[in-house]
């Protein structure tokens, strides 16, 4: 499984990573919406962010914020329609993946690009049995024979360390536990020797001490086979270990940006802030927890301003009147807020 | 797998003997005078009645009476003999006859359900909401709101005589091609359900999240449909169509009586209507087999083609 940048197909005979200086992978300045019968939904608004080779991104954010709509957009798996791309640039190693035509683009995606998702049970089909849903990939998209396919699955899921993976290959995903299902499912994503992964929330429905396992897995995976990847997550303590840089999403827009040390040091948006003071924590036992009050926005009436200003313990009138612009802080740092600085220095 | 086939099988032995009762009673218990029935308007000599009285054991009466011959039907019936119609033809010749008409019927209705019904139904659930779709959708409705002893004539009418394309009626040993119009008749019914059963699952299975994850691996549109959705969506449709293929072979009563085909159903429909007790329950008891049976091939055939679903 050793990852030779160049000996892959496609995309990166014509581009080897960082020949330009570029990204691996950069979502510039996207857009999304639903339009449904209701209304437009707008669910991302203007998202930009980058992953280089080997790293790890987190991009945390509750429901509804749109961590899983970039990826799909990314994957070029949206349901289109409802969802429209109004304007943006997804570069993988320097091509626009939303100009290629369809035949082209699926090429990239489980080869160059893949995904594993939050549900393994519902994202597996249920009436095939899981080496054979592992083998497709290979058949159909390396033409290996059957048997090599077999032989490569068994290996795939030795390589995630599923017990007896000879014994397991013709079992159906119902016959698996979810911790299992789940390394199925990335044994699956990891067929093609991408790479970029994308992990949406991966470990969301799995019982705590499976998850550990999981993100321990996923982590040594990257590693070894040196990956990308981009880890999709609304829980803060999954990302520690695991990150080097972290993305936090609000109501479509990335409101901080920062390497893993600076964001857990100093938050520079109150909604980081809130987010890590709502971690429960042990040695302050008995307290109550803190939470962030009020809901997320409605997309479809997304508010004035700055989208978080009616749950901001901070909101004054700027917040409620102009939506904050991006702005740098040093290096990668980044934070939409008015008074970033003031958040960062514990003015606040 | 083995063990649900026998659990199975032993519940079918129960299920034959109750439904044969039930008919069995059904038919005799109420009947006043079976010989009289027999004989319909003209008189019966007392020679003639002491003669049927004996062969069809009528001089048992009450309840144990009724056991007493229901027994000895059924131990003919597991024999092999059917016994003999009120017209004195045997039952099992009449069957040998009608049933190869029955099949042939339900075969071709079977036919049209899968080859139009599933075939429409994917292809309106793929495009759903399209002009397709909502063609189809007015259709089926229109189908399945018009009862059959509607639609056969009416097609009768404008398929084999105003425009004859067909043979009107289909006469004593017919042929397949006077079978067809009969057969699409009787299907259509099938179709309908097929079609509205296949575009839904179809549609479902489409939004389903394993359809992402095909999409996710690189899979083309064609393979994501033609592999992983259909085996998903056929499932209920396989398991409507095996129930139905059970509903097809016992006979389509108004169907075969308008085209005039000696079918099952035919058999059944003079049966009733000339009060024939011995041929309505030898027909009804041969067709609870079928339908057992058939019942029995669905529900293997659903574990078959969804592993979720084991037996045991």
């Amino acid at each position: 499984m050793s990852v030779n940048v160049n000996e892959r197909s496609g995309l990166a005979d014509r581009r080897p990573a960082g020949d330009d200086g570029g990204h691996l992978l950069e979502v510039r300045d996207l857009f999304v919406e639903f339009r449904t019968r209701d209304g437009v939904a707008k669910v991302i608004n203007g998202v930009s962010y980058h992953l280089d080779a080997g790293e790890t991104l987190a991009v945390l954010g509750e429901s509804g914020s749109g961590k899983s709509v970039t990826a799909q957009a990314i994957m070029g798996i949206l349901d289109m329609p409802p969802a429209v791309i109004p304007s943006g640039q997804i570069l993988y190693r320097g091509t626009d993946l939303l100009k290629l035509p369809e035949e082209e683009r699926r090429k990239v995606r489980g080869k160059q690009i893949s995904m594993i998702f939050q549900d393994a049970l519902s994202a597996l089909n249920p009436v095939f049995p899981v080496g054979w849903q592992i083998g497709e990939m290979l058949r159909l998209r390396e033409g290996l024979s059957r048997a090599q396919a077999k032989r490569r699955a068994i290996e795939l899921m030795e390589l995630v360390k599923i017990p007896a993976a000879r014994q397991r290959i013709g079992d159906y995903p119902h016959q698996f536990s979810g911790g299992m299902r789940q390394r199925v499912m990335i044994a699956m994503s990891l067929a093609l020797d991408p790479a970029v992964l994308i992990a949406d929330e991966p470990t969301t429905a799995l019982d705590v001490t499976v998850q550990a396992q999981i993100m321990d897995l996923l982590g040594e995976l990257r590693r070894d086979l040196n990956m990308a990847m981009i880890l999709i997550t609304h829980d803060l303590g999954v990302v520690a270990d695991v990150a080097d840089r972290i993305a936090v999403m609000y109501a479509g827009r990335i409101v901080e940006h920062a390497d893993v040390h600076s964001l857990y040091e100093a938050p520079a948006h109150p909604y980081t802030k809130g987010l890590l003071e709502s971690i429960p924590r042990l040695d302050l036992k008995g307290q109550r927890l803190t939470t962030i009050k009020g809901l997320p926005p409605n997309l479809m009436r997304i508010p004035s301003g700055c989208p978080f200003h009616l749950r901001c313990p901070y909101a004054r009138q700027e917040c409620v009147d102009v939506v904050p612009a991006v702005r740098s802080l040093g290096g990668d740092r980044t934070s939409a807020c008015h008074f970033a600085q003031e958040v960062i220095d514990g003015r606040l | 797998m083995f063990r649900y086939i026998v659990r199975r099988l032993l519940q079918m032995v129960l299920a034959f003997f109750g439904t044969t009762l039930i008919v069995y009673a059904l038919m005799f218990a109420g009947q006043g005078d079976p010989i009289q029935a027999l004989a319909g308007e003209r008189p019966v000599s007392a020679a003639q009645r002491a003669y049927l009285t004996e062969k069809f054991h009528l001089d048992q009466t009450g309840i144990g009476g009724f056991f007493y011959r229901y027994f000895d039907y059924v131990g003919n019936l597991l024999r092999g003999d059917l016994g003999d119609s009120l017209t004195g033809r045997k039952i099992g010749d009449m069957l040998a006859q009608a049933w190869p008409v029955t099949v042939k019927l339900a075969i071709i209705g079977l036919l049209v359900a899968i080859l139009v019904g599933v075939t429409a139904g994917v292809i309106a659930g793929l495009r759903r909401g399209g002009i397709f779709d909502n063609a189809t959708l007015a259709l089926t409705l229109l189908v399945l709101g018009i009862p059959t002893i509607v639609l056969a004539p009416l097609a009768q009418y404008f398929l084999g005589v105003k425009l004859p394309l067909f043979p009107p009626t289909a006469g004593a040993e017919p042929s397949i091609y006077a079978l067809l119009l009969p057969g699409i008749v009787l299907g259509s019914l099938s179709l309908a359900t097929a079609l509205r059963l296949t575009r839904t699952s179809v549609a479902e299975n489409l939004r389903s999240d394993y359809v992402r994850t095909a999409k996710a691996k690189g899979m083309s549109v064609r393979r994501i449909v033609s592999v992983h959705v259909l085996r998903n969506s056929l499932i209920p449709v396989i398991t409507f169509l095996g129930v139905e293929l059970g509903n097809l072979m016992s006979g389509a009563i108004i169907t075969e009586g308008v085209f005039n085909i000696p079918g099952v159903g035919f058999n059944l429909f003079r049966g009733i209507r000339t009060e024939d007790g011995p041929l309505v329950v030898g027909l009804v008891s041969v067709l609870v087999v079928v339908y057992l049976v058939s019942n029995l091939v669905v529900d293997v055939l659903y574990a078959v083609l969804d592993p979720r679903i084991r037996y045991e």
